[in-house]
């Protein structure tokens, strides 16, 4: 049976060609279209894809699980859609870095053990309450605006064209983040008592995020610098925090390398749950 | 906004001239198969049947997130992983509609998700059986979604503007669910022997349930006959029965599977299709709660309901601070 008399057996209530998921021609740099167009990468490019894809392929896995939990319909489907945009990106990012190894993304994401990945423990971070989730999603969503920016510029054309698309995507984040922030801050005194509560818990894993690695250092046309974005992140998230009453927590740093392969403990039951089907049927397509 | 026909008897049980006019006019919308608007006089029983029937329409699209839901961080591969969110994402934006359309006919939304909460109301019982593995997501969304479609298709012309309206939408979406089903279930039964039966299994699972989904037989089914009345429905229960039936008949061939119907055969001389007898007195008992995880599924919105109650709380502060330093 041939595609078009499938979708006439499939089709006979409407139309469907309709969704959500449609992808729009012309429009996005799409995974499928990186690994069959692509050009590979040198190795040191993929490993530098490699980490930008691990920390939105586990942030998206923390973010995917607030879909049919959220308080309230909207923010089930605000949360889905940031959880979708950024597991676009880890497909991306992945696919790219799996051109250099001879991988696919599946390949990547479902086979790898727990030190192969370069994800940051920032991503790793449980969800939490609700404030916990938002904190993260500001912290995070500001640091890749900034970083998906300047990437954006990247002598290196793919890595460049998914964050110039990333960015627009990011830039959403970015302001949903930053509302609820200010809503939940300047709330009730519970929420604000929260929200305190969550700038506690996750601020021990921002230096991590602006460590320069070898890695960085050696793509300097290609790379962004992680320390150069430092400035402007505390600008900017020192205002948000301002806007909603709160305040940097005074906390210390936590020693933590996830760029090494040196990861939290959340990372071997995250991968434990994301792997398991997959790994159950060793060479099979689904 | 209360109902505008009085329900309580004495010297209301008498309709008023007023009234008379206002029910001539409504049938007369009927009779020419014309649209009733939010606005438009219309009487009780037929506010009450549509408030029941989107209200639980609702319900059954935020309800039937969870099956789904259950599978997106397993799912096993990263395209598969982002078509099931952008589906259970669907989902979540047809509730929203359907609870926009309930509320034009006078129920606000909290209210209809308290009725949800407590469980006072119904909503699609196949959702209550639990999705055990990775090819329920293709059977779900061939079988349970499809007989949503066929169901949902002829609602797109229901007499209520708004209901209808909304229907179309969500039938261009389901449609696109569906297929992604029946490609789920496509490429495990051309995949390994491990998959192919986990494939069956999941369609032996979900045939029964999928085929009850129209609800009892045609003689059974009391409501029917009103709803037909006011064109809300336009097909029976039977009728939209027979039809799914012939569908997924010539489509499992496709998926090279069987379904579990030793008895399925079409009727050549009465020209229907005939399936097995159907377990209703399961369907009653899932209906009264009895069925594998109502339990699990309520309390899981519940939970939902009471863990996002400070967020909602400090959301509604926040507006209301707002709204007070605009005024000042």
């Amino acid at each position: 049976m041939n595609h078009d008399e499938l979708d006439a057996t499939l089709d006979s209530f409407g139309d469907a060609l309709a969704s959500a998921t449609r992808v729009t021609p012309g429009n996005a740099l799409r995974p499928e279209d990186i690994a069959v167009d692509g050009v590979a990468p040198s190795d040191e490019v993929a490993a530098y894809a490699l980490t930008l894809g691990d920390d939105s392929l586990i942030l998206a896995q923390r973010l995917s699980h607030w879909i049919s939990r959220g308080p309230e319909l909207e923010e089930d489907i605000a949360l889905g859609n940031i959880a979708l945009d950024v597991l676009g990106h880890a497909r991306s990012f992945l696919t790219y870095a799996g051109l250099a190894m001879g991988k696919t993304e599946d390949d990547l994401a479902y086979w790898r053990e727990e030190e192969e990945f370069t994800s940051l423990w920032m991503v790793e971070q449980p969800n939490g309450h609700f404030g916990v989730t938002i904190v993260r999603q500001l912290i995070l969503s500001i640091y890749q605006h900034l970083l998906y920016s300047k990437l954006a510029e990247s002598a290196d054309e793919t890595l460049a064209a998914i964050a110039a698309k990333a960015v627009k995507e990011v830039d959403y984040h970015r302001d949903h983040s930053i509302m609820w922030t200010i809503r939940l801050g300047l709330g009730t005194e519970e929420s604000a008592e929260k929200m305190r509560h969550a700038l506690e818990i996750l601020w021990p894993y921002v230096d991590e995020m602006f460590l320069d690695e070898e890695i960085h250092r050696t793509l300097p046309e290609v790379a962004v610098l992680p320390s150069s974005l430092r400035e402007d992140w505390d600008k900017e998230i020192s205002a948000v925090l301002a806007d909603a009453g709160l305040e940097i927590p005074a906390t210390g740093q936590a020693m933590a390398h996830g760029r090494r392969g040196e990861h939290s403990e959340h990372l071997g039951y995250i991968l434990a749950e994301m792997q398991v089907l997959a790994r159950k049927h060793p060479g099979a397509t689904w | 906004m209360a109902p505008t026909t009085p329900q309580e008897p004495g010297l209301n049980a008498v309709p008023s001239y007023e009234e008379e006019q206002a029910q001539a006019r409504f049938d007369a919308l009927i009779d020419k198969d014309s649209r009733v608007e939010p606005r438009d006089w219309m009487p009780a029983p037929y506010r009450k049947t549509l408030t029941r029937q989107v209200s639980q329409h609702a319900h059954s699209e935020i309800i039937g997130m969870q099956p789904e839901a259950n599978w997106i961080t397993r799912a096993p591969s990263l395209k598969r992983k982002s078509i099931l969110m952008a589906k259970v994402q669907d989902e979540a934006g047809h509730g929203l509609y359907l609870y926009s359309a309930a509320e034009t006919l006078g129920t606000p939304r909290d209210e209809l998700n308290e009725q949800l909460l407590t469980g006072r109301a119904k909503y699609s019982s196949i959702f209550n059986y639990p999705a055990r593995s990775w090819a329920d997501m293709g059977a779900i969304g061939w079988l349970v979604d499809g007989a949503a479609i066929a169901n949902q298709v002829p609602l797109c012309r229901a007499s209520y503007g708004p209901y209808g309206r909304a229907m179309v939408r969500i039938c261009k979406e389901e449609s696109f669910h569906q297929r992604q089903g029946f490609e789920i279930l496509l490429s495990l039964s051309r995949g390994t022997e491990a998959q192919k039966k986990m494939a069956q299994d999941a369609v032996n699972r979900f045939y029964e349930p999928s085929l009850m989904m129209f609800g009892p037989p045609d003689d059974q089914s009391p409501n029917s006959k009103q709803s037909m009345a006011w064109n809300i429905k336009r097909f029976s229960n039977d009728e939209l029965r027979q039809r799914f039936v012939g569908m997924i008949a010539e489509q499992v061939k496709v998926l090279g599977l069987t379904l579990p119907d030793p008895e399925l055969r079409f009727d050549e001389e009465k020209k229907q299709w005939i399936h097995k007898d159907l377990n209703w007195d399961e369907f009653m008992a899932v209906i009264k709660g009895n069925g594998p995880v109502n339990a699990q599924r309520l309390e899981r919105r519940r939970e939902a309901h009471r863990e996002g109650a400070w967020v909602r709380e400090a959301a509604a502060a926040y507006a209301a601070k707002q709204a007070q330093s605009e005024v000042a």
